[in-house]
């Protein structure tokens, strides 16, 4: 066990030190020079020249590289151009709120597609299934910004259940849950029908196994061989999926703060876009590639749990 | 050439190439979702190239006196807060969403299956390599990497397309990469080796043809992708700068007005959701009927 969770641990930092390095370069290789984009084109030459010291431009590329590992890995990922604070704290200060998001989102997903999943795998080719999964692909084929536009429009503006603008700093919990409800169920549904559909293909390829055929043969009644032993081998394919799918949680969670106007990283890195605060958007690509190595990590540690074949692979 | 090798040609296209279009047809014609998601989407795509004769207004004309008019005979979908036709805006955004998306898609779509072909072709410390970075970078948020590449480049048509493409490509190295290593081994390309053919012919000629109807498959899921991408950079305000009309900066305007006109969302929202739909509706039939695993499923 421990030689798995190692090799994958090993594994993480080697794709974070990759990512890191592909962000450094991006960043740089691009032919937008940032301190013109963000001086504009009016700037004098001595203007741009000062930023581009201020901003360690003007060093040789592998004195930067070295710069910018160093500063990521003992926390100092520079201070905002605009607020002048540490790029770290800004983002410590919101990074709650998007995990609080996207976790109670996921939970939604898992808790909505998973047994819709398993029903339209069991029920294949029949009226549930056909309209399980032409909702699901409905349901994705949503971008995150329009599916919560409607829901704005319907629950909060025509209905006025819950509030336009989700200040997320609610006290008790009551105002939390109301604040946090539209947005979870926007991201939770699309989760949802992600979630579905492998969960049905996952569970359609567990169905078709000896050892199901052998359970019904021995006489074991169809649910208790779906919830017994079905899942939790049609599971793994459905972590690895939303494993995956975090690229487009994070992506529509940025799109649902925006809407709900909602205090997170998406109001962050918006607003770093909108100020050309060229230091926060580092920090703000440097934060995601570690949630994405995290979650990467997570997912593939999680199949160790669900699934012990995998430690010995 | 000789006859034999134009026999061999022949029995190349015959077994291979051809039943794996056959494959991709029969599909089609099983699959009656595929055809509607196809037909709604050629409907749009003749939308979009019939829009300056269809579209009933100039879509950039501005019109004080009718401003934030709901829907009525003479403008269906109503006009916005500088008094434009929704509807003919809308006809020609479909334009720029079409073309960026294909642009993108058609431009991923090449060097992505290229790197594939490379990568499962030649195999080894190569391929290790090469499909450990496109991991990476597929597990990075698409949005946040076109976002950032945008806000660098400054959003036009040109570089909206690139950076669309620079998230799509890893998809597509993946795609072409499996079948690619299941295919070299087969007798017709061993045939072709000893004929002395050279790698970038069996590689373009001879591997390619059986794994583009694949490759095309996923090629409109993620056109839906892109589609999507583009309209949500448009909503934060990277897209193709305005008088110009996309979808998605419709529904951005159309988002500061959302309490007392709420068409100006609205309309646009469905619109990208139909195209969105419809290429998913024809990509996951397909995907499902080609996918040899799921075969027989239909």
């Amino acid at each position: 066990m421990s030689g798995f969770v190692l090799r994958r641990l090993g594994f993480a930092v080697v794709t974070l030190f990759a990512v890191l390095t592909i962000v450094f370069f991006i960043v740089r290789i691009l032919p937008g020079d940032p301190a013109m984009v963000i001086l504009g084109d009016q700037a004098s030459m001595e203007a741009i020249e000062q930023l581009r010291a201020r901003l360690g431009l003007d060093r040789p590329l592998p004195v930067q590289y070295l710069e910018f590992m160093a500063g990521v890995l003992t926390g100092d990922w520079g201070t905002s151009m605009v607020s002048g604070r540490p790029v770290i704290q800004e983002i410590l200060k919101v990074l709650p709120a998007t995990l609080e998001l996207t976790f109670v989102s996921l939970i939604l997903g898992a808790v909505i597609g998973v047994p819709l999943g398993v029903w339209s795998a069991v029920r294949r080719n029949r009226l549930p299934d056909y309209v399980t999964r032409l909702a699901s692909l409905l349901g994705l084929s949503f971008p995150a910004f329009v599916s919560a536009v409607l829901l704005l429009l319907v629950f909060a503006i025509q209905l006025n259940w819950f509030p336009v603008i989700s200040s997320g700093q609610g006290t008790t919990f009551g105002e939390r849950m109301r604040d946090l409800a539209l947005p979870a169920i926007n991201l939770g549904l699309i989760m949802a029908a992600y979630i579905t559909r492998v969960s049905r293909s996952s569970m359609l390829e567990v169905l078709g196994q000896d050892y199901v055929r052998t359970a019904r043969a021995k006489g074991i009644e169809f649910a208790t061989i779906i919830w017994r032993h079905c899942l939790r081998n049609s599971m793994i394919p459905v972590v690895t999926v939303v494993g995956l799918y975090l690229g487009i949680l994070i992506g529509n969670s940025v799109l649902t703060e925006i809407v709900f106007n909602r205090p997170g990283l998406g109001k962050l890195i918006v607003g770093a876009l909108n100020q050309r605060d060229y230091t926060m958007l580092q920090g703000m690509m440097v934060i995601y590639t570690f949630i994405v190595v995290a979650v990467n990590l997570l997912t593939d540690l999680t199949y160790g749990l669900i699934d012990p074949r995998v430690k010995y692979k | 050439m000789t006859a034999p090798a134009e026999d061999l040609r022949h029995a190349y296209w015959r077994t291979t190439v051809a039943a794996a279009w056959s494959g991709l047809i029969a599909a089609f014609n099983a699959n009656k979702t595929s055809w509607v998601g196809l037909v709604l989407f050629l409907a749009v795509c003749t939308i979009a190239v019939l829009a300056p004769w269809i579209a009933p207004y100039d879509p950039v004309d501005q019109s004080i006196l009718y401003r934030l008019k709901p829907p009525t005979a003479e403008h269906w979908m109503g006009t916005d807060y500088y008094g434009r036709d929704i509807l003919s805006r809308l006809i020609w955004g479909a334009r720029i969403s079409l073309v960026i998306g294909l642009l993108a898609i058609g431009a991923a779509m090449i060097i992505g299956s290229l790197i594939g072909l490379i990568a499962g072709y030649y195999g080894g410390r190569a391929d290790i390599l090469i499909m450990q970075t496109m991991d990476v970078l597929l597990a990075f948020p698409s949005l946040i990497l076109g976002l950032i590449v945008v806000a660098m480049l400054g959003p036009s048509i040109t570089n909206l397309v690139i950076a669309i493409a620079l998230t799509a490509i890893p998809p597509f190295a993946r795609i072409a990469r499996a079948p690619t290593m299941t295919v070299k081994e087969r007798e017709f390309v061993e045939a072709g080796r000893s004929l002395g053919y050279s790698d970038i012919r069996l590689m373009l000629g001879h591997i390619l043809p059986n794994i583009l109807p694949e490759i095309l498959v996923m090629g409109s899921l993620w056109l839906a992708t892109a589609i999507r991408v583009e309209a949500s950079l448009a909503f934060i305000g990277l897209g193709v700068a305005p008088p110009t009309a996309t979808w998605g900066g419709m529904i951005r305007e159309g988002f500061e007005n959302i309490l007392d006109s709420f068409w100006l969302a609205l309309f646009p929202s469905l619109a990208i959701l139909i195209v969105v739909f419809a290429l998913n509706l024809l990509g996951d039939g397909l995907r499902d009927a080609i996918d040899p695993k799921l075969r027989g499923e239909q």
